[in-house]
């Protein structure tokens, strides 16, 4: 499982973190999107997953 | 449209129709037509579609005579009604406050006011309106402190911000509203450019200051913030109870548990069930959108009325059902796209506190009242109730 973000379409909601804080954070400055980790466990996969489906500026996109 | 009659926490049942039968079709509404798209996946689609519009002064957008004026005044008109580039850019001046661990920084304050606020309604006389002792009070409280702004004037800005959400009020009428909050925020935007302190106004006035944004657009900002931040949240309070009052089984459940993930799914569901943003968004097409076999031409109009979106039948099983063990995460009741509700972090976690907390310590909370004797919002911009008399 690969995860890509995308900086400039995060409207910093912070859902992502809420979804799987393992794999995301947010920055200080703004509460725009960190990615903690491009290759989660499968073990996160329904989190993950859940992650891009709540994100309201579609930033996160996963591929499996 | 209105709801049927004995199902107050229901949408009206012209959407559900629409939604079987006409999912995208061209209404009539505030004397022009526009697009209703009633389906979930199909507003989720669109109103993330780069080619819709937020600001209400593009042809098309569906308002009618309901917009205010422009106003050249002492105020702008807040990112909630402006596109891409220039609301990223503002709204991202006032995304670090409701990030994720800021928010639960904020979470133990919040639970000293609700505690506070429940040891006084027990301490008081009964029955009680428990809009004015408790659901209006708690977001108030925490908006005040958020922003800076002294909660001693909230008589003052809870009058003029209902007035300004109320439909049913004239045109002057909400004119005058927004003005009068207007001026308020620009004379106490002028206080922390002089005195700054370490709440979120502060923070704009030194934006301000580095010449990033102009006084009246961080006035503007204040405006929708401390709108935005108190009737919606008071109204879920008010209106959640209401619901769960009406739902025994569901509040048995809330009230016996501490677990944090069940009082979390019971907040998702109370948002999906009761949506009380329950106008709808809605948007102007700035250039032509081929979706599903139809054309969406520029210059037309859409609506997302995202309470019925939020009970469609494909995404959500047994839709009409509260169960506040079933996961609601993935609705859309903040709205979806870049301009989802800036605030909903604080919003789950001031739901999450009162909920899990509210009926756990008054366990035998109930209406003083018969159900139609409560005046349900049906004029209002945020669906809610004007007061709801409880007693124990």
């Amino acid at each position: 499982m690969k995860v890509i973000v995308d900086q400039d379409k995060c409207v910093a909601s912070g859902q992502c973190v809420t979804a799987a804080m393992d794999v995301f954070d947010q920055r200080d400055e703004d509460g725009i999107v960190v990615l903690l980790t491009e290759n989660p466990p499968e073990s996160l996969a329904a989190d993950v997953h859940q992650a891009a489906a709540v994100c309201p500026a579609l930033a996160i996109v996963v591929e499996d | 449209m209105a709801r049927a009659a004995g199902c107050p926490f229901d949408p009206p049942p012209k959407l559900r129709e629409l939604q079987e039968e006409a999912p995208l079709t061209k209404v009539e509404v505030f004397g022009q037509t526009a697009w209703m798209v009633t389906r979930y996946d199909d507003q989720r689609r669109l109103i993330g579609d780069p080619r819709v519009s937020s600001d209400v002064y593009k042809p098309g957008y569906p308002a009618g005579n309901r917009i205010l004026p422009r106003q050249d005044d002492d105020t702008g008109i807040g990112f909630i009604l402006m596109d891409d580039p220039e609301h990223a850019r503002m709204r991202r001046m006032v995304t670090a406050p409701f990030m994720i661990k800021r928010v639960e920084a904020m979470r133990p304050q919040v639970q000293q006011i609700v505690d506070d606020l429940i040891d006084e309604l027990l301490a008081g006389p009964k029955p009680v309106d428990l809009v004015q002792a408790f659901a209006l009070p708690i977001p108030s409280l925490v908006i005040c402190q958020l922003l800076g702004v002294p909660y001693e004037d909230h008589d003052f800005f809870q009058k003029n911000s209902s007035i300004l959400l109320r439909t049913s009020a004239s045109i002057e009428e909400r004119t005058k509203a927004r003005g009068n909050i207007g001026g308020y925020l620009h004379e106490l935007m002028g206080d922390k450019l002089e005195n700054p302190k370490d709440d979120l106004l502060s923070g704009l006035a030194e934006r301000v200051k580095a010449g990033e944004l102009s006084r009246k657009d961080a006035a503007g900002i204040g405006v929708l913030l401390l709108i935005a931040g108190h009737e919606t949240t008071a109204n879920m309070i008010a209106l959640g109870t209401l619901a769960l009052l009406e739902h025994p089984d569901q509040l048995a459940k809330l009230r016996d548990t501490d677990d944090p993930k069940l009082i979390s799914s019971a907040v998702e569901e109370l948002l999906r069930y009761l949506t009380i943003t329950h106008q709808g968004r809605r948007r102007a097409i700035l250039a032509d959108i081929e979706f599903d076999g139809q054309i969406l031409k520029a210059g037309e109009g859409l609506i997302f009325p995202n309470d019925i979106a939020n009970r469609d039948p494909e995404m959500f099983e047994d839709p009409d059902a509260l169960d506040i063990t079933r996961d609601a995460r993935r609705h859309i009741a903040f709205g979806f796209g870049v301009h989802q509700c800036l605030g909903q972090p604080l919003a789950r976690m001031e739901l999450q506190v009162v909920y899990g907390t509210l009926y756990r310590r008054i366990p035998t909370l109930r209406r003083a009242v018969e159900l139609d004797e409560i005046p349900f919002k049906h004029d209002g911009g945020v669906y809610g109730v004007y007061n709801l008399p409880v007693t124990w």
